[in-house]
């Protein structure tokens, strides 16, 4: 080879960068190691993480047990291995699973068009604040406190140097948006109103008394969700004008936070100013349906400086995770699965002092009634329970108050345990 | 002559919603133990839908049949050489796979105790100290999920950086052989975007850029090598002239496969920049992602770097909110942490050494591909390549036949095209990244394949027009897609 090239050695092909750019060092990595010594590695690693313990944490990220199919599946090097499915004629694998992703999502969430997956719900919030601007062409966005206070961070940074002043509506007494609140903040500036169903607390939200405030005023809606387990039982946001979530809780592992997949759907009328990629039906030179990437000038590539986005690599593999849990489940497997988690929720619920009074799906606030979370929490970890989330830290009014989540993996004996663990 | 494939029975599948069967399903749950809620008592009637329209009802078998047809209709690199340009598809070693799925790894939540997840944070740190160490930067943030992420990230960051010093400034340079992300974000961050023209060697025109760096400007967002391949021999003066100016440059390090070892962007002048760990680090793509866009930086955008970081306690892993300087959050929690296990398990086999030799043998594939080709296509430019080469259609383009073509008749080869019609600078791009994981036998194939498809163009230029003619689908009509979008199956009426 290096004969062909007219190179006497591989160093030759460096050797012309400018010696002052040239690395004449050795990287202080240690030397290549085994697999066994890297298997023994992670294996030490994930040693010193919690193991063996029931955990009732959500806040975001579900555990939801994750049928064997999915990793069958994504396994697979064909789907593993593949780039993004630019060459339709050698991609109809990906692209047939991606449009059988965006029906799916639609049927979900009661939307009309929903794009390949974006990174994460989180990301996918300002994606959405930034689509509803371009719609309405007005600039300001007012998003419920009750939404997922990392998502309204990410909100913030994606917003602030883009001419997107961004409002926090609060909430009420029974922990879901302050109509009344929303009401005064609701001007003709706004080009969209965010809220969470269900909410951070777990509590569904008045999605079609919003949606009737928020359209009247001509601003869009845009309905997050965080645990997608819930669409299976609840009825969906059919009235927003732009549904964001994340597909984690469909067999996607908590994995320290990721990697997950986010979601954007919207109506048929917007479908120009979705952000991603899409996939479209069309038909082939037989005359056959065959299917490709589509409308690809609102991006990146084609559209530059111009785009609706600057998302190129999106969670494909994710997206064929979510998809196979959605296949395996199905149309009534969700629901059970669904209705396994609202009946776990309350009977958990059911023990304990709730912070707010509204319905909830799978996650609920508890008063810690004079003794601080993370006393309680402490407790627990010595029965190997994992607690729920401390709420202080993200809203400093709730400091004696406590997010727990039950799903379908959550035991009756350690829920009995975690409800001894509030009296004591 | 095609000798890498044949032809071979592919089953046809329907659509799952096409496939459903009313009551089917593919996983049981336990038997419920606490008594069952009724729905409608607990949520509100209003709240709880009849049922979900059209969604699949399979069987578990059929399900895995339904998903396992589609695979077929794929290629892959575990199929053979994936030559996209500026993509580095290379091998995905199936030990990441494994370690990534390792139990108290892949189940650890992002909110349980600090005290219960320090295997976590301690290979986010090891990640983080291996990238600086690579990159010759001060600092890493593994937050970024993707690449155009992690651009977004760093441009913020210098922003941040410009603005305490008392002006945002308002343009962001971009030569004309960026990635299209990197025009995209700097628009994202609320600046304008100037192109900056390539000289006849592929490389930034010195004197436009001079020109163009005027106190307006807040940096410069590069590609090095460029998405030509060719190594910008000046890029110590470039960041000079930006610096001078007090503005800063941006490395987009999608090419960081040709650097790893060779050379280091810390060391040469570089502020911040972006790794794609699914290219350089091998994690795999997945059909389009997940990714992560690590961002790493040198000493004086440490402070802007996006929170929460890592911080030792003792001898304990923490994580630290208290960074009154920084952009904030660009996603919820830490990062795509199972891609990030992934890629400290490739920085592990290989080790110091093994990293400069896969960059030295990516290095050596590209010039090996670029000497046997270059008889039959006309490079773009002389300079001499790094890990990818960059031809033009011009001699193939005087038969009628054009990049997108021959790309469709290596299909038929049993290749995956290269990457079609990018950069745009040059007039019908070829761009062709073997990286270091195919063998002399994959590449001299692929060779031949495109030296077979240069006489068919000569001889039979109609032949590859109308190609591929070996696939389970022939071209498929983008066009009508675009036209009429039908984004989702819809029961028919």
């Amino acid at each position: 080879m290096l004969a062909k090239i007219g190179a006497a050695s591989q160093e030759d092909l460096v050797s012309y960068l400018p010696a002052d750019v040239r690395f004449s060092g050795t990287l202080q990595i240690d030397d290549g190691k085994s697999e066994f010594e890297i298997v023994d590695y992670f294996k030490a690693a994930a040693s010193r993480n919690a193991n063996g313990y029931a955990s009732f944490l959500g806040a975001g990220v579900y555990n939801h047990y994750r049928p064997v199919l999915v990793d069958t599946v994504v396994s697979r090097g064909e789907f593993l291995t593949s780039y993004t499915p630019y060459q339709a004629e050698i991609s109809q694998g990906t692209l047939t699973s991606i449009f059988e992703f965006q029906t799916m999502v639609c049927q979900l969430t009661g939307m009309d068009v929903a794009n390949a997956s974006m990174y994460d719900g989180s990301s996918a919030v300002p994606e959405a604040a930034m689509m509803a601007v371009r719609v309405t062409r007005r600039d300001r966005v007012l998003i419920a406190r009750t939404v997922h206070p990392e998502y309204r961070e990410v909100l913030a940074t994606y917003t602030r140097h883009q001419g997107i002043p961004v409002e926090e509506i609060a909430y009420a007494k029974n922990g879901r948006v302050d109509l009344e609140d929303l009401k005064k903040k609701l001007t003709d500036e706004v080009a969209a109103v965010i809220v969470q169903t269900p909410n951070f607390f777990g509590l569904l939200e008045q999605v079609k008394e919003i949606a009737a405030l928020v359209q009247s005023k001509g601003a869009l809606l845009v309905v997050v969700f965080t645990e997608a387990v819930a669409l299976g039982l609840i009825e969906p946001p059919r009235e927003a004008d732009i549904v964001v979530g994340e597909l984690q809780s469909f067999a996607i592992s908590p994995s320290y936070g990721g990697p997950y997949a986010g979601i954007i759907a919207t109506r048929e009328k917007y479908i120009r100013q979705i952000p991603g990629r899409l996939v479209g039906e069309t038909v082939d030179a037989d005359g056959k349906r065959a299917y490709c990437l589509t409308l690809a000038t609102r991006e990146q590539h084609i559209r530059r400086e111009k785009a609706t986005s600057n998302i190129c690599t999106n969670q494909a593999l994710l997206a064929l995770m979510a998809t196979v849990f959605m296949t395996v489940y199905g149309k009534q497997g969700l629901r059970d699965l669904a209705e396994q988690n609202l009946a776990k929720a309350h009977y958990l619920a059911g023990k304990l002092a709730l912070m707010f009074d509204a319905p909830f799906f799978n996650e609920f606030v508890v008063r810690t009634n004079g003794r601080t979370p993370e006393q309680i929490n402490s407790e627990l970890l010595e029965k190997k329970i994992v607690g729920g989330l401390p709420l202080g830290r993200f809203y400093p009014e709730l400091k004696d108050a406590m997010l727990l989540c039950a799903t379908e993996m959550s035991r009756r004996q350690d829920m009995e345990t975690v409800a001894a663990g509030f009296r004591a | 002559m095609i000798k890498k494939v044949s032809k071979h029975i592919v089953q046809n599948e329907p659509l799952l919603f096409e496939q459903s069967s009313p009551g089917k399903w593919g996983y049981q749950l336990p038997p419920l133990d606490v008594p069952p809620v009724d729905a409608a008592a607990a949520l509100g009637k209003e709240n709880v839908r009849a049922e979900i329209e059209d969604f699949p009802e399979v069987s578990e078998f059929e399900a895995l049949r339904h998903f396992t047809r589609l695979s077929t209709w794929n290629y892959a690199i575990d199929l053979g050489l994936y030559p996209l340009g500026s993509c580095t598809m290379k091998y995905n070693p199936r030990v990441n796979e494994l370690v990534a799925r390792t139990e108290g790894l892949a189940w650890a939540h992002p909110y349980q105790p600090e005290a219960l997840a320090q295997g976590c944070m301690e290979v986010v740190a090891a990640l983080e100290r291996a990238l600086e160490e690579i990159t010759g930067m001060a600092a890493v943030t593994l937050q970024p999920a993707a690449g155009a992420h992690g651009e977004f990230t760093g441009i913020l960051m210098m922003r941040a950086l410009l603005e305490t010093r008392g002006n945002a400034r308002k343009k962001i340079l971009v030569p004309d052989s960026a990635h299209g992300t990197n025009p995209a974000t700097a628009t994202m961050v609320g600046y304008s975007v100037e192109n900056i023209k390539s000289n006849s060697r592929g490389m930034v025109d010195l004197e436009a850029l001079e020109r163009a760096v005027t106190g307006d400007v807040a940096g410069l967002m590069i590609t090095n090598p460029n998405t030509v391949g060719v190594f910008e021999e000046n890029i110590r003066r470039i960041c000079g002239l930006l610096h001078d100016k007090g503005a800063l440059v941006y490395m987009d390090g999608a090419n960081m496969n040709a650097l790893v070892s060779v050379a280091r962007p810390g060391d040469f002048g570089i502020d911040v920049m972006h790794l794609n760990l699914h290219k350089t680090f091998s994690t795999p793509h997945g059909g389009g992602g997940p990714g992560a866009g690590a961002v790493a930086v040198g000493e004086v955008l440490k402070p802007y770097l996006p929170g929460p970081r890592l911080k030792r306690a003792g001898d304990k892993w923490a994580w630290n909110y208290d960074l009154p300087d920084s952009i904030g959050r660009v996603r919820a929690f830490y990062g795509n942490f199972g891609v990030l296990v992934r890629a400290l398990a490739y920085v592990m086999a290989h080790g110091g050494n093994g990293l400069r030799q896969a960059t030295l043998d990516a290095l050596l594939n590209a010039n090996y591909l670029r000497a046997l080709l270059d008889p039959y296509y006309e490079i773009a430019y002389k300079a001499p390549s790094m890990h990818e080469c960059v031809f033009s259609d011009d001699r193939q383009a005087k038969k009628g036949v054009r990049t997108g073509d021959i790309a469709k008749r290596l299909i038929d080869y049993g290749f995956h095209p290269y990457t079609v019609s990018f950069p745009l600078i040059v007039r019908g791009a070829l761009m062709i990244e073997p990286t270091e994981t195919e063998s002399k036998q994959e590449l001299d194939l692929f060779a031949d394949a495109m030296i077979s498809i240069a006489q068919e163009v000569d001889e039979n230029p109609e032949l590859v027009k109308r190609a591929p003619h070996m696939t389970r689908t022939p071209r498929v009509d983008e066009v009508r897609a675009a036209r009429q979008p039908i984004v989702r199956w819809k029961r028919p009426q």
